[in-house]
């Protein structure tokens, strides 16, 4: 039931034309796949994690397609944030949190005994839900992850390239001294995502960066996220239906069983899931039974 | 009329105003009148205190601030009182203030939240309570001791500058540590978690991020300190400040930092214990001093604490 205080979203007025036009555009954009996938950069083997004596997601065992959009949905508090953290080992930072299981990331468990934390969170990049510019200027903002991994060469030319590539760049090329904090959320959440480019990584992930945003800002960052697929791999965790129908091409959709803990109910491509999913579970999620 | 445009009428009727709210408008009084009464104590201590000193400064000038305590009121100024505090603030700002500030970076940024470190900082909590002639006694039996034990100062006595700054160090820890922790912990996590998500150390995340974004709070607390410091009085007479007029001749500043000191609310202390009127007026004109002293820290601090937010 929708209340009179949440503003009519757009996707939700539209919501049984978008529904086809969904189908059409996910099933063009699946017949253009290439025979032969690269291996993927991201494999998860039985991860568990735990808070203390909570345990939040339990035996997830997935593969993340390398150059695609893969979305993690399903309802709150079912473990899709902790799932995506723990690919980056923000869950670290978490007093009390531990995995179990394997996470490898171009083969390599990034919970092994030599693999360093910061590094890891360097070639596995993170855009949060909430805008969270530095305290400082927009060039500074991109410039901080290169400096504190100690890039030389021309730092000029990196910020320019890496606002470019998350769409900013016109809009702000004239006041790069000026505070990150006093753009607009859709400007901030992209000069996150450049941030986040700037240290080169190969997997960026996403915990739903759009929820703070207005349509038109999501769908800005829909379409560079479209974008930066053919570069990176993007993990998105997103409550919005039609976001992740509209802009990945795997979906996980994540439930929560007794005792509160997080499982994978099924994985496939977007438009299969949406469609045609083979658990009834997903099948009630997707359809807006549930959740 | 229909009857929708009766109660249409009704609830146009009901947006009237209706009589005064006397709740509001008593508690609204209370509150103006509380402020009064803080701005009345303060004006009037000021007053009397500018009544009573300002001759001194229109017949002495200079005069005052150059002179030694002495015992004779015509002659007696403050320089060994505007020394020592100076040099007891000196200390305290290269010793309190980067150890305080450290351990607030340890207890909120490393150490690992259980109850040893929650036992440490509600015990810190308390030492900001503790009565600073404790710390004057803590300061006798240690500093005064030990420089005792070494024979320093006059005689071998122990009662140098070194001694009162320190003690007045360990007085404004707790007050400094307390207040940079809160600097620290009102720190959004969120920045934290975007450095870690670029690859940022531990260190550079703390170094860069979360120090720079503190600095407001944390200078707010080196101007606590450096006020306490000032103005506390009691810790510096068990911890060997000179009570009373002595002559310090020419010394430079090793010779200062290991000799007799005193402090200016020492100073005024010994002279409103004077039964002679015309100490009065003297000790009104050394709180002016004080307060002119004061006042300039805080001002220093305030310009820094500015500069620094208006930098992001």
């Amino acid at each position: 039931m929708m209340t009179t205080a949440t503003p009519p979203s757009p996707a939700a007025e539209t919501s049984p034309k978008r529904h086809m036009d969904i189908r059409i555009e996910t099933r063009s954009r699946t017949g253009d796949e290439p025979a032969t996938r690269p291996a993927p950069v991201i494999q998860m083997e039985d991860v568990s994690c735990w808070y203390g004596d909570f345990r939040a997601i339990r035996d997830i065992s997935l593969d993340i397609r390398t150059n695609a959009i893969t979305a993690l949905i399903g309802p709150s508090g079912c473990g899709k944030s902790t799932l995506l953290r723990a690919i980056n080992r923000m869950n670290d930072l978490v007093p009390g949190a531990r995995l179990t299981g394997k996470v490898l990331y171009h083969g390599e468990d990034l919970y092994g005994p030599r693999v360093d934390a910061v590094e890891v969170r360097r070639r596995i990049g993170m855009v949060f839900q909430k805008p969270n510019p530095f305290p400082k200027s927009i060039y500074d903002n991109v410039a901080f992850g290169p400096r504190v991994n100690g890039v030389r060469g021309d730092m000029d030319e990196l910020v320019e390239s890496s606002l470019r590539r998350a769409a900013l760049w016109d809009e702000v090329k004239d006041k790069l001294k000026q505070s990150g904090m006093a753009l607009s959320g859709g400007q901030q959440q992209r000069l996150c995502i450049a941030r986040a480019i700037a240290v080169e990584p190969d997997v960026i992930l996403m915990d739903e960066p759009c929820s703070a945003l207005d349509p038109r800002a999501t769908l800005q960052i829909e379409e560079l996220m479209i974008e930066l697929k053919e570069n990176y791999t993007i993990i998105i965790v997103t409550h919005n239906m039609q976001q992740a129908a509209r802009a990945s091409e795997e979906t996980v959709f994540l439930t929560m069983g007794e005792e509160r803990a997080g499982f994978m109910v099924e994985k496939g491509p977007t438009s299969e899931i949406f469609t045609n999913p083979k658990n009834q579970l997903t099948e009630d999620y997707v359809s807006g039974r549930f959740g | 009329m229909t009857s929708s445009a009766v109660a249409a009428q009704v609830r146009r009727a009901s947006l009237q105003r209706t009589g005064v709210d006397v709740r509001s408008a008593v508690f609204q009084g209370l509150l103006a009148l509380c402020l009064l009464f803080s701005l009345t104590v303060l004006v009037v201590l000021l007053v009397d205190v500018l009544l009573r000193g300002l001759p001194v400064f229109a017949a002495r000038g200079a005069d005052f601030l150059t002179s030694e305590v002495v015992s004779q009121p015509d002659r007696a100024g403050v320089v060994q009182g505007i020394q020592g505090s100076v040099l007891v603030v000196l200390i305290v700002a290269v010793t309190a203030i980067p150890i305080g500030l450290m351990t607030a970076i340890y207890l909120e940024e490393y150490a690992p939240d259980n109850r040893l470190t929650r036992f440490i900082s509600v015990n810190i909590r308390n030492l900001a309570g503790v009565p600073s002639i404790v710390y004057g006694l803590l300061g006798l039996a240690l500093f005064v001791g030990t420089f005792r034990g070494l024979g320093i100062g006059t005689g071998g006595n122990g009662r140098i500058v070194l001694a009162g700054g320190l003690t007045m160090a360990t007085l404004v820890l707790p007050i400094m540590i307390i207040t940079a922790s809160e600097a620290l912990r009102a720190v959004p996590n969120a920045i934290r978690e975007a450095g870690y998500g670029v690859g940022a150390s531990k260190w550079q995340v703390t170094r860069k991020l979360v120090l720079p974004s503190a600095v407001p709070g944390i200078l707010t607390g080196v101007v606590l300190s450096l006020s306490r410091a000032l103005g506390e009085t009691a810790p510096l007479i068990l911890a060997g400040a000179v009570l009373g007029s002595y002559s310090s001749g020419d010394k430079d500043f090793v010779e200062q930092l290991f000799g007799a000191y005193t402090a200016l609310p020492m100073v005024i202390f010994g002279w409103t214990k004077e039964s002679a009127p015309e100490f009065r007026e003297l000790a009104a004109a050394g709180i002016i001093v004080l307060l002119a002293v004061t006042l300039l820290a805080n001002a220093v601090a305030v310009y820094f604490r500015n500069r620094f937010e208006r930098s992001w």
